[in-house]
């Protein structure tokens, strides 16, 4: 029934519902502009406490730089990652899904025309519009004020690089909690696998501490650090991996081998959330009128 | 004051009985709680594989520096478990007109507000701030001297107190405006600047900042008073943050009182 129900009846069916959602979604953010644009704000002031126990780190010790970062490129990092974070954070999709499983509003995409996960994906880029819309204006006072941090900024090479892996860390974000979120049609509870997501994300992802740091940590096996096998996981991809692009710090091949790993995980979570949702939907029953 | 007491104990076995019923979801709580100090003690780990010290001669080395962390520990699970619950169900409360039932109790309205719920599972943290100061203390340079000893329980509930004070004028700010969810936002945000030692707050910027966090809204005190009792030599010094300590709790408790009760005259009923 899902099949049939993905397949628009107009050609301009599909766009025009884009559209409907982005404008709800528009009103309803905008209605507490002044509030998010203040909230936003208050997110950089965990930054402000990084910066100055960095620097004082740096005071500290003989080095000019740790595991090849300077103290600028470090305040930079975190400054970028929190732009990253913007792209790959979903907050409130996992467990989105898993509540309206639980309360049986998921039924509706099970007869009517509209594919649940490109609901949600066209849901979640209109969030994420109005997002920037709004952010813009903190973001830029933010990274205005710190502008002695950042090195000159890279080459158009580079910079496109960075794009394409904003874009990817958007999808990947979106994917991996939506497949999460779809969970919820095994267990009737996910918050706690949600939080325990959160807890190896905010870790493994670069939005803690740049994941070269981990270079110096020991896995057991020779030559292999904890940085390594990072690198193989998809959690820097959505925070520590776009930094790392613009500062410079990953070039060549190794830059082209990382978007490589980076749209692999993409579709390795797309195809993972539409399996979860076929199999979820075929073992779903619903309850409530 | 000891029917005080005895409604309080009356509100935490209740508690206690409501975790004990969902004993799963209160371990787990204790687990995700553990879990993210861990990542942040590990952080500091980290850190420290790269540095002897937060701050050069600021005397915050490793050791030291724990136990800073594990004060914070101990001073924010109380927080977290005994006033934090609470003072979250009151935007709820005043948004819904349940402020009502709270204030024709025959019960001061400050207590009952902010002592009706406890979270026991914010204690894991604080028994883990115990067993990590009791660890960085035996491996310090130099032993606390008892003095130190005797004044750093005074010092910690100073800094519970500076909290308490901040969490009422919170929660005074949701009577007036009916919804404060950003307020609350930046109460962990402030907090967030007692999480390291005051010498890290240096230079230009760093200057007025520390001054602004100790003397306008005394939130570094927090912390660091009762960190630098126990971790650094207790020299004449120290008694100067001790003696501050005190005045700011003081100061906080008496402040944030008035505070509450001038929200309160000015509450309008939401309930029909």
């Amino acid at each position: 029934m899902s099949d049939a129900a993905a397949m628009p009846a107009k050609p301009f069916q599909g766009l025009r519902t884009w559209w409907t959602m982005l404008r709800i979604c528009l009103e309803e953010r905008l209605v507490y502009r002044g509030d998010f644009a203040l909230g936003t704000l208050m997110r950089f002031l965990p930054i402000v406490t990084q910066v100055f126990l960095w620097t004082a780190v740096f005071a500290a010790t003989s080095r000019s730089d740790i595991a090849g970062y300077s103290r600028n490129d470090i305040v930079a990092y975190y400054l970028l990652t929190m732009l990253t974070r913007a792209f790959s954070s979903m907050p409130g999709l996992a467990t989105g899904i898993a509540r309206s499983v639980r309360d049986g509003s998921v039924k509706k995409f099970l007869i009517q025309p509209v594919d649940y996960v490109g609901f949600l994906l066209a849901a979640r880029v209109a969030h994420k519009l109005v997002y920037y819309a709004v952010a813009a204006i903190p973001f830029a006072l933010v990274f205005f004020l710190c502008r002695g941090y950042f090195p000159p900024p890279p080459d158009a090479v580079t910079i496109a690089a960075f794009l394409l892996s904003l874009v990817l860390s958007f999808l990947l974000g979106f994917f991996m909690e939506a497949a999460l979120g779809m969970l919820g049609f095994w267990f009737m509870e996910v918050s706690s696998i949600v939080f325990g997501y959160m807890l190896v994300q905010y870790l493994l992802s670069g939005h803690m501490f740049p994941i070269d740091l981990l270079r110096t940590v020991p896995t057991g096996v020779a030559g292999v650090s904890l940085a390594d096998v990072v690198h193989w996981l998809p959690f820097e991809y959505t925070a520590y991996f776009s930094s790392a692009v613009w500062l410079g710090k990953v070039q060549g091949r190794d830059l082209v081998a990382a978007l490589a790993i980076e749209a692999g995980w993409v579709v390795v979570m797309a195809v993972a959330c539409r399996i979860a949702w076929w199999r979820g939907t075929r073992r779903y029953s619903a309850f409530g009128g | 004051m000891t029917r005080y007491l005895a409604i309080f104990l009356t509100f935490a076995r209740a508690c206690l009985v409501r975790d004990m019923t969902f004993r799963a979801n209160f371990i787990l709580e204790c687990v995700t709680s553990l879990g993210w100090m861990s990542m942040n003690l590990a952080f500091y780990l980290l850190v420290f594989t790269y540095t002897p010290e937060i701050g050069k001669g600021t005397g915050w080395s490793k050791e030291p520096f724990f136990a800073f962390v594990a004060t914070g520990l101990i001073i924010n699970s109380v927080v977290q478990a005994f006033f934090m619950p609470s003072a979250e169900e009151l935007t709820e409360m005043v948004r819904t007109g349940g402020l009502d039932a709270v204030l024709v109790q025959p019960l001061d309205a400050q207590f009952l507000l902010s002592l009706h719920r406890v979270d026991f599972s914010s204690l894991a943290n604080g028994c883990v701030g115990l067993g990590l100061l009791a660890w960085a203390v035996a491996r310090m340079d130099h032993t606390p001297p008892p003095v130190a000893w005797l004044v750093y329980p005074l010092v910690v509930l100073c800094g519970i107190a500076i909290l308490y004070g901040m969490v009422i004028m919170l929660a005074a700010a949701t009577i007036h405006m009916g919804r404060n969810q950003s307020l609350y936002d930046f109460w962990f945000y402030l907090t967030n600047f007692s999480r390291y030692p005051a010498e890290i707050y240096a230079g230009p910027w760093g200057g007025p900042l520390r001054m602004l966090c100790t003397f306008v809204i005394p939130i570094l005190l927090v912390v660091n008073v009762p960190a630098r009792v126990i971790a650094q030599p207790f020299t004449g010094a120290a008694w100067g943050g001790v003696v501050a300590a005190v005045i700011a709790a003081i100061a906080s408790l008496v402040v944030s009182r008035f505070v509450f009760l001038r929200a309160l005259a000015r509450y309008r009923s939401a309930s029909s």
